[in-house]
């Protein structure tokens, strides 16, 4: 089974993975993620009816700690890195389009 | 002395003898740096002087008497997904080619804790996607056996700096074979603990199911060294012993209330990682399988001959060695790229140009600077594979694609654990050929991909493995042997690894590791 990849459905996924993509890196996107898919297909040919997924190899459970307050101020440290700060904020473009 | 000739366990006890010193061991490793560096590319950032100055550092503690570990002053290096406090962590990515952490990971901390001393970051496939080291925005790294060859990857920096002698051990990570296979392609030592034995606190998430930290090294024993520190749980780890999960069960019993230093909640907390102690070369009555489907189509002869070789000497000496089906070998790979392309996407969507790293600078609109900082700021494997993981997630596609590889991979580890209960360790190569000619394999995605066939099932299962050097092909490049344990069951592959070493040198009267 061959999967092709409509325009439609690229459109889509750059949506979800917020990538803008050129018409030739559309063209090849669509080439390897229908070749990948073509092989990801293999696994139909497994019957999996009954099997649990299993996201970990090991049970995980949701791990609690007391909410303590610290006093710690991590603020600064937060910010370092930030490509744009206005005082003690991240700066961000224009969230409202024109 | 000749230090750069020790391995990183025989230097620490050279350091606590007092016949070298840290600072010593940390000078012949930047001349051998300053050597090979220009040709090799082991390394994206070097801090010499800061090197340096934590090399004397150590020495005085290690004189007053404060660090007596067998790693205390030895120079290691690090993989650049590893946060390091104050030193540059890129991933390989131009997405995070200014990004100055502001921790460091707690895997690191603890061999920093016992006096090992950073030399740098090194290379390595951008976000650990690849298998070759060539998807780095800062340039390939070349094998040091032939520089025509990649070193393999995605720990490709590591595995070539301890080849070169440009350490004397690294850590890497490894999602689907990424420490093995390098270790397996430069010819030096390269081991994936059980999943959770080492934290990933500070480590740049890839899959995060599969994802775990481990040593390379010149020998089984350095890597066995390293992972007894790695696995740690840090200086208050001896408050958690009544909250210590509960290895002997299934999965282990739920860990009650707050564990001191968790930051990593599938972290396990194992006292069981006396790791040295297995260091024992005797492999009489030891349960070995070999997986015949492990030696079909694809398998380049040398190195299935070198294998099988590995697996007779083992026989000679007392193993009993035999063949098995292990079935499924050929659903890991689809599996694999499925789970892991869907956690990338999820994990990578924290780079958005506002908290960290690169930003596109002229977009004037939020939405349109999210989409161009990730176009610029991410190579092409990595926009495969976060595209692919979000189509797999989407809606419409999430249960023919996602839940599906997570019943196989449940499978998967259904057939290891049949496996395991007849065998000891599991016995194969690391990988179908020797290290590919540099550019060979980013023409064709898919062709890299099936070069992982015999690692990742082990990512998919949490199971130990370990890549040992087994020969060399007829261009002398290295071949690996690969075994695999149970879950937890670290000391049987590290006594069969280090009794295969032992006998192995016996055998050829060198040392080993296969110098480089």
């Amino acid at each position: 089974m061959a999967n092709i990849i409509s325009d439609e459905t690229i459109e889509y996924v750059g949506i979800l993975a917020k990538l803008s993509l050129s018409e030739e890196e559309r063209e090849q996107a669509k080439k390897d993620m229908g070749r990948m898919l073509d092989y990801i297909d293999k696994l139909n040919e497994l019957d999996t009816t009954g099997v649990e997924p299993m996201s970990h190899a090991f049970p995980v459970e949701n791990v609690f700690r007391e909410d303590e307050v610290t006093g710690g101020d991590g603020s600064e440290d937060m910010l370092r890195n930030a490509p744009a700060r206005k005082g003690d904020m991240f700066a961000v473009p224009n969230a409202m389009s024109h | 002395m000749e230090l750069l000739s020790l391995s990183a366990v025989e230097l620490g006890a050279a350091i606590r003898e007092g016949k070298a010193t840290a600072p010593e061991a940390m000078e012949a490793v930047l001349g051998r740096i300053e050597e090979r560096e220009e040709a090799l590319r082991c390394y994206i950032t070097i801090d010499k002087e800061k090197a340096l100055e934590r090399a004397v550092e150590v020495q005085r503690r290690i004189e007053a008497g404060e660090l007596t570990g067998p790693l205390a002053g030895v120079p290691m290096a690090v993989k650049d997904n590893l946060c390091t406090a104050g030193m540059r962590t890129t991933c390989a990515s131009r997405m995070l080619g200014n990004f100055v952490p502001t921790y460091t990971a707690e895997a690191l901390r603890n061999l920093e804790r016992a006096g090992a001393v950073i030399i740098g970051k090194t290379n390595m496939d951008e976000f650990a996607m690849g298998s070759t080291t060539e998807t780095s925005a800062y340039g390939a790294t070349r094998n040091p056996r032939n520089t025509e060859h990649v070193p393999g990857g995605s720990s490709g920096g590591s595995a070539a700096a301890v080849a070169a002698g440009e350490c004397f051990f690294a850590l890497g990570s490894d999602t689907g074979g990424s420490i093995r296979q390098p270790a397996s392609h430069c010819g030096v030592t390269g081991m994936k603990p059980t999943y959770g034995t080492v934290s990933r606190f500070g480590l740049v998430a890839y899959g995060s199911s599969l994802d775990q930290i481990g040593p390379l090294g010149r020998t089984v024993e350095d890597c066995a060294a390293a992972l007894e520190i790695l696995a740690g749980a840090g200086p208050r780890a001896g408050q958690g012993e009544a909250a210590s999960r509960d290895m002997s069960g299934e999965g282990g019993g739920s860990p009650q209330g707050t564990l001191p230093g968790r930051k990593d909640s599938t972290y396990l907390y194992r006292k069981d990682t006396d790791f040295t102690s297995a260091l024992k070369k005797d492999v009489a009555g030891m349960r070995i399988g070999i997986p015949r489907d492990y030696f079909g189509r694809g398998l380049a002869e040398e190195v299935r001959d070198s294998v099988r070789a590995a697996a007779e000497l083992l026989g000679r000496k007392g193993a009993l060695v035999e063949e098995f089906d292990l079935s499924l070998v050929e659903y890991a790979i689809p599996a694999y790229y499925t789970i892991a392309a869907a956690e990338a996407s999820s994990n990578l969507e924290r780079f958005d140009g506002i908290k960290y790293g690169y930003r596109a600078d002229d977009a004037q609109e939020l939405h349109r600077m999210y989409k161009e900082t990730r176009s610029e700021g991410f190579g092409p494997e990595v926009k495969r594979r976060i595209m692919l993981g979000s189509f797999v997630l989407s809606s419409g596609y999430y249960d023919a694609y996602y839940l599906k590889a997570l019943r196989v991979k449940a499978m998967i580890r259904e057939a290891f654990a049949r496996a395991f209960a007849r065998y000891d360790c599991i016995l194969g190569p690391v990988a179908p050929t020797t290290a590919p000619r540099l550019g060979e394999s980013l023409s064709d995605p898919l062709k890299m991909y099936l070069g992982d066939i015999y690692t990742i099932s082990v990512n998919l299962a949490g199971l130990p493995a370990i890549s040992v050097p087994c020969g060399e092909d007829g261009n002398g490049l290295p071949i690996g042997l690969q075994l695999i344990g149970d879950c937890f069951q670290e000391k049987k592959i590290l006594r069969a690894a280090y009794s295969y070493e032992q006998f192995r040198k016996d055998g050829r009267g060198e040392v080993p590791g296969d110098g480089g």
